[in-house]
């Protein structure tokens, strides 16, 4: 049984019926590494975050499908239940460090704050130092008696990192977690979750707008656009040959380091607004392989390869030239 | 460096850009932030110039303080031959239309209450460029299309436009008094990467045709090595390399900039020397002694400790400043 499965979830906002997440289905196994990539807009967050049920409802409404986490539905769960399920079998890591933690209280109380929740019987002086230890942190004890401010943005991301993982999580949700940081701490910052991962065996689901990053962490992406996944499969072929033609216009936008291109390859026009969603593929005005049925017919995921899925009709299948 | 033949468009020699910090109820200064410390380049009309460098190192402050929009401690800013660095009231303003600046933040840099036709008119009415209103319509519809606009878009408001739609307006506005060199402080950083590509593409089309240099300042090294003829890398107020771009990023000879070369996450495996850095960026107040780049670098010896190495030519065009680099 994989540990996270997302089967067919759809989620609208009050008022609009606009669907932000629509049919989307992705499942994580024990151990495993996941990178969900799309531009801002397409739902990522919002799939990410509705896995632990952290978008209120209302405004949301999840319309249909089912989030199951080590098999138990958390769409049906009652409040107690959902509290376990929050910052402990799933635990999250957001973009902006600073905002998440809280600024006058110290550092190694805040941890204990989750260790008393989540794993009283570890709720020890010793176990923050440990944990503190664990993310990279230089005299764990000094730091943790500190305020979040006197923190680099780099240490206060390994803070985040550090309390995430003292629910002893199954599944770690990490939303856009280098953006905010600059290129080598960041480098840093992916080594680390990388490395907890393997040392843990806990599952990451990592949500970020950079194929490299997603390459660099995950086996396995699975690209979203307006809402919808457009594309899922093993991260090498994938990014070597990509299915699906947002896919391949998104590795083509993004120059490369070291490579010559001499202009580069922009996909054209803009991310469609919710309340203006394109009839047929959503992709379809933006598409340089559009054809006519593209833009009556909402195109379904079909496979193009071995465990490679894309949400086009006309998409590269792998053993294509 | 490889002097530009012909005088080059701006001049930067030794510039100091000094902060004061300061503490309690007087403000008695408690140190300085010395953003930029000392830095000297040349930039040749019609040339991109990439700046790299992360937070704090003084990128944004350099690009300011060359428009003269930051008070400088020492040095001298140089622009088509003449010494602006002192230039004060009606004389500096006049020298402002020959150097404009495009922000990160569009939102942010964009009067919310100006219909878009009044924000790219409003330079043009400043240098009295267009007298009569029906001279500054045309000269606006014509930007907004240079920039891929519509000409029905002057009357909207920047809220009604997408991100990359903001920073057309923006580019718009700059280039609305014909300027010779337009700073561009990570104008792609904010937009999504299928966009941040038509704004390059942009940029680089409007090189081409008015011939403007670009001082383009940002962090995404890839972005930079694309647009730019030459970079610069800076680090806690100093330029540590400087060269073509291409061999820049790649044969980078500075330890820092091969730090930030190899943590670029790239798609199709990892470079071969990768080189990670330990440890934070030093607090700009309490600057290392010697090379400032020393503890975090992961071949620092005994003189990188004491001796601060300067910028120095170490081939044809390729300047670094590392005491290691033969």
């Amino acid at each position: 049984m994989p540990l996270l499965e997302i089967d067919n979830l759809s989620i609208c906002f009050h008022p609009s019926a606009t669907r932000v997440v629509e049919g989307f289905s992705l499942r994580v196994a024990a151990g495993e590494a996941v990178a969900l990539v799309g531009e801002s807009g397409c739902g990522k967050s919002v799939t990410a975050l509705s896995i632990a049920r952290l978008v209120p409802s209302p405004p949301a409404v999840y319309v249909s499908g089912e989030i199951r986490v080590a098999g138990r539905d958390t769409l049906k769960m009652p409040p107690a239940q959902l509290r376990q399920i929050r910052g402990g079998t799933v635990s999250y890591i957001f973009q902006e460090p600073s905002a998440a933690l809280n600024p006058v209280m110290r550092i190694g109380n805040q941890i204990r704050e989750l260790l008393r929740l989540h794993q009283p019987q570890w709720d020890t002086p010793a176990e923050v130092i440990r944990l503190l230890e664990s993310v990279g942190i230089p005299a764990p004890a000094t730091r943790a008696r500190q305020y979040a401010h006197e923190l680099s943005g780099g240490m206060q991301q390994r803070v985040m990192i550090a309390m995430a993982l003292a629910s002893r999580p199954k599944l770690l949700v990490a939303d856009e977690p280098t953006t905010a940081l600059d290129a080598t701490i960041q480098a840093q910052i992916l080594d680390l979750l990388d490395d907890l991962r393997k040392r843990l065996g806990m599952s990451l689901l990592l949500i970020t707008h950079n194929l490299g990053i997603a390459g660099r962490i995950a086996p396995r992406i699975a690209v979203m656009y307006a809402g919808q996944m457009v594309e899922e499969g093993p991260s090498e072929r994938l990014l070597a040959r990509p299915a699906h033609p947002y896919s391949q216009g998104l590795l083509e936008s993004a120059p490369r380091l070291g490579r010559d291109t001499p202009s580069l390859k922009a996909i054209p026009g803009q991310v469609p607004r919710g309340d203006d969603m394109p009839v047929g593929c959503r992709f379809h005005p933006r598409c340089a392989q559009a054809q006519p049925d593209c833009a009556q017919t909402a195109p379904a995921l079909i496979s193009v390869g071995d465990r490679w899925l894309a949400r086009c009709p006309y998409a590269r299948r792998a053993n294509e030239s | 460096m490889n002097p530009p033949l012909a005088q080059p468009l701006l001049e930067v020699r030794d510039l100091k850009v000094h902060f004061k910090v300061g503490q309690g109820a007087l403000r008695r200064a408690k140190g300085w932030v010395r953003a930029v410390d000392g830095v000297s380049f040349s930039l040749a009309a019609g040339e991109t110039l990439g700046l790299v460098g992360e937070s704090g190192s003084g990128k944004s402050t350099l690009g300011r303080a060359v428009l003269r929009l930051l008070a400088t401690n020492a040095g001298q800013i140089r622009f088509e031959g003449e010494d602006i660095t002192h230039l004060e009231g009606d004389r500096l303003r006049e020298k402002r239309r020959r150097f404009q600046i495009v922000f990160q933040d569009p939102i942010g840099s964009l009067n919310p209450s100006l219909t878009v036709g009044e924000i790219v008119a409003e330079p043009l009415r400043i240098h009295h460029l267009a007298p009569d209103r029906e001279q500054r319509r045309n000269r606006v519809e014509d930007l907004l299309k240079a920039v891929g606009l519509g000409a029905g878009d002057a009357a909207r408001y920047p809220h009604e436009f997408s991100g990359g739609q903001r920073q057309r307006i923006g580019i718009a506005r700059a280039l609305a008094v014909e300027p010779r060199l337009i700073v561009c402080d990570e104008p792609v950083s904010a937009l999504d990467v299928s966009i941040q590509a038509q704004i390059v593409n942009l940029l680089k089309s409007l090189q081409a045709q008015f011939g403007i240099a670009y001082l383009f300042i940002a962090h995404d090294l890839a972005v930079v090595e694309h647009i730019s003829q030459r970079i610069m890398v800076m680090y806690l107020g100093k330029i540590v390399e400087c060269a073509e771009a291409r061999s820049l990023c790649r044969q980078p000879r500075h330890p820092y900039t091969k730090a930030l070369i190899s943590a670029v996450p790239r798609i199709g495996g990892e470079s071969a020397d990768r080189v990670v850095l330990s440890g934070d960026v030093p607090s700009p107040l309490e600057l290392p002694a010697g090379c400032r780049f020393h503890p975090r670098c992961p071949f620092a010896e005994a003189r990188c400790r004491v001796e601060e190495p300067p910028l120095r030519e170490i081939s044809p065009g390729h300047t670094a400043a590392c005491w290691l680099v033969e």
